[in-house]
């Protein structure tokens, strides 16, 4: 369970201060799905910088499971996002010179994998989301939507907690978009996962139990639909 | 996955990888081909000292002739023109022949000196020699008239021969000038030949002359009978003629005083090269006013290509070398910081995938120093072809050991001509030719593999160094 409590995010740029987060309070429940809309450049994938551990507030605290983020030692804070937290990103950052499998392996090093048990728990990932037949091939050599699969898969492998997806269809057509967010809600309904996905698209966003509006660093989180289960 | 992603990825910039390597190559390649040649210019060096200097000799120590001591041969002409004329004003033509072997190089050292030599700390052998001038005189000096106390300046037709001559200490030839001798035709002289009045004569100068084992050479008016024919390997100029050292004792003369129990030259050898200095210094203390030189003192006089080669190799090499390899090291970070810039996104992915900075810099790391290793075996590769080439390319070397200053001989009228002459034979100057070689040292390959390491982890240290400044959210939010 994410618990955030007046984080506040401001950046240098130029002489001026840009104040990308202004005091955000939220909760998110474990195997919850939070779609956070909002226009471009009001922080989105801000707040979700700070979820993942890859950023630090200027102020404010966000707890995941009781451990406060925000004080922890680099190196804890690396070890966090190698178990706990899932990344998928709308240009799917895969590795260009690894094919499928290894990178998904790639996802494994830092907990300390190897070998034979690396490649079988990729291969079995990639085969969750569609892809047993493309193992070898590079992210070159795939579709927009079989690369976004292959990160689905990247994020997936390691079963962490928390998945976290920025933009994750914005690249997609709609039939792949579509594709992609059903298999995201399959995963995280059968694995329990709590989703926060950034998205400027509403028939995405719809999807989820909780959407929430960020606009000019102030997030206002509407109620849980009752159509969708946590 | 290490090894994996470092392959991959020196496969994907290839042609980078290329240009890094071969600029590396090219630094330690220079490198290699410089200090092999710095060598071999030394080992020609050490080969040109050696046969100047002597094998297992470390130091010689000499003194510089006293003032006036040049003037013996003058002393000599002096004597027999003044037997000729009996007090009058004028002079009848005379008969000159003087034959004279003499010490005219350096001042004499004493038999007790040399013993004082001997005791020094870590001396394990000194031995005395005598460098001598053989020179003779013949031919008339004209009738003149001469007024008391008067010079005049006389046209006489006087020819001169003369030739070096060295007495060896034949119980200690291990050191001294006999060392590097070797024997062509007839028998190398023995601790037996001690007394006798035996010779060897140099193989140039018994060419020359056309003398031959078991003919015959005069030596300061003594027959001697030449026993053999030698041979100084790198075509030094040693000695003419080789005596025993007591023969030339009781032959040679310093001015009109006999050389009896005297050397002008003590070979020393040391226990080990690094007690050389101390003995130097020791030496120098115990005899004041000696000369003493080592073979680095006498590789500082060595003049002509050699040491314009070593010139060359020792500083415009080394500079040059310096220079490419830090503009290698420069390239190569350089080219690696950009490459590093290129996949920001891509290692801010996976430092959002949990990888810690230092697996990452060691990612960069390896694949520098992938690249340093084969750029050094190409360098290698490169010395070596280098290294050949100076052996098949480089024209013979010439090295010059400055010439004696034993000068000016004769003052006087009659005496000039005279010195002149002696000048020319004891001003001789020792020139060897050697061919040059550049050998590839395993301490070259090893310095090569120290340079390809450093080449990888300087540039791999600036790669991985901006890879692990890297925040995970700047590198994501970067725009590719």
């Amino acid at each position: 369970m994410y618990e955030l409590s007046g984080v506040v995010k401001d950046y240098k740029k130029g002489r001026t201060i840009v104040h990308a987060l202004r005091r955000v309070d939220m909760v998110i429940e474990d195997g919850e799905w939070l779609a956070i809309q909002g226009p471009t450049g009001h922080g989105k994938s801000t707040l979700l910088q700070i979820l993942g551990g890859l950023d630090r507030p200027t102020s404010g605290t966000v707890e995941l499971d009781g451990m406060n983020l925000t004080r922890m030692r680099e190196t804890a804070l690396t070890k966090v996002r190698s178990r706990m937290i899932g990344f998928i990103f709308q240009t799917f950052n895969l590795i260009p010179t690894l094919n499928a499998l290894e990178n998904v392996e790639v996802a494994l090093v830092p907990l300390g994998v190897h070998g034979a048990e690396r490649r079988e728990r990729a291969e079995q990932a990639l085969a969750s989301v569609g892809l047993g037949d493309r193992l070898r091939h590079l992210p070159s050599e795939l579709s927009g939507g079989q690369q976004q699969r292959v990160a689905i898969a990247r994020a997936l492998v390691k079963e962490p907690k928390v998945l976290l997806a920025d933009e994750p269809t914005g690249n997609l057509d709609e039939g792949t978009r579509d594709e992609i967010v059903g298999l995201l809600d399959k995963l995280r309904r059968e694995r329990g996962l709590t989703l926060v996905l950034v998205t400027h698209d509403s028939t995405v966003a719809a999807r989820a139990r909780r959407i929430g509006q960020m606009r000019d660093g102030l997030l206002t989180v509407g109620q849980a639909t009752s159509n969708h289960p946590a | 996955m290490f090894l994996t992603y470092l392959r991959r990825e020196l496969r994907r910039r290839m042609r980078q990888a290329i240009v890094i390597a071969l600029g590396l190559a090219l630094g330690i390649g220079l490198v290699i081909t410089v200090t092999a040649a710095s060598n071999g210019v030394k080992n020609s060096q050490t080969d040109v000292l050696h046969s100047l200097f002597g094998v297992g000799t470390d130091i010689t120590v000499t003194k510089p002739p006293a003032s006036g001591q040049t003037q013996s041969i003058g002393i000599g002409i002096r004597q027999q023109v003044k037997s000729e004329v009996k007090g009058g004003s004028s002079v009848s033509a005379v008969n000159v022949n003087v034959n004279q072997l003499l010490n005219s190089q350096y001042s004499t050292l004493t038999s007790a000196q040399l013993a004082q030599v001997t005791r020094i700390h870590n001396v394990t052998a000194a031995v005395g020699g005598l460098a001598l001038v053989d020179g003779t005189v013949t031919g008339t000096i004209p009738a003149a008239s001469l007024g008391k106390g008067q010079g005049k300046s006389i046209n006489s037709n006087l020819t001169e021969n003369s030739f070096t001559v060295d007495g060896v200490d034949l119980t200690h030839a291990q050191s001294g000038p006999l060392s590097t001798a070797k024997i062509t035709s007839g028998t190398m002289l023995t601790a037996a030949d001690t007394n006798a009045d035996d010779a060897l004569v140099d193989s140039g100068y018994a060419a020359q002359n056309r003398l031959h084992v078991g003919g015959t050479v005069d030596v300061g008016g003594t027959t001697f009978k030449i026993m053999g024919i030698a041979s100084v390997p790198q075509s030094g100029s040693p000695p003419n003629v080789y005596i025993p050292l007591a023969k030339a004792q009781a032959l040679g003369k310093t001015g009109s005083t006999a050389l009896t129990n005297e050397v002008n030259t003590i070979y020393v050898t040391a226990a080990s090269a690094s007690d050389i200095s101390a003995i130097q210094s020791s030496i120098s203390q115990a005899l004041p006013g000696v000369t003493v030189t080592d073979q680095n003192n006498l590789a500082s006089e060595v003049t002509g290509s050699i040491s314009s080669a070593s010139t060359l190799a020792n500083d415009l090499g080394k500079w040059l070398s310096v220079a490419v390899l830090i503009a290698a090291f420069l390239v190569a970070s350089l080219l690696t910081i950009a490459a590093v810039a290129r996949r920001v996104r891509e290692f801010g992915t996976l430092k959002a995938l949990g990888w810690r900075s230092r697996r990452i810099i060691a990612q960069v790391m390896g694949e520098s120093m992938v690249i340093g290793i084969v750029g050094g075996a190409a360098g290698v590769g490169l010395g070596f072809a280098g290294a050949a080439l100076i052996g098949m390319l480089a024209p013979p070397l010439s090295a010059t050991v400055g010439a004696n200053d034993a000068a000016s001989i004769a003052s006087g009228s009659a005496g000039n001509q005279l010195g002149n002459a002696f000048k020319a034979v004891t001003d001789t100057a020792h020139t060897v030719s050697v061919k040059l070689t550049a050998p590839v040292t395993i301490d070259i390959v090893l310095l090569a593999v120290v340079l390809a390491v450093a080449g990888g982890l300087i540039a791999g240290s600036f790669g991985g160094w901006r890879a692990a400044r890297l925040r995970p959210a700047a590198a994501l939010a970067r725009v590719e």
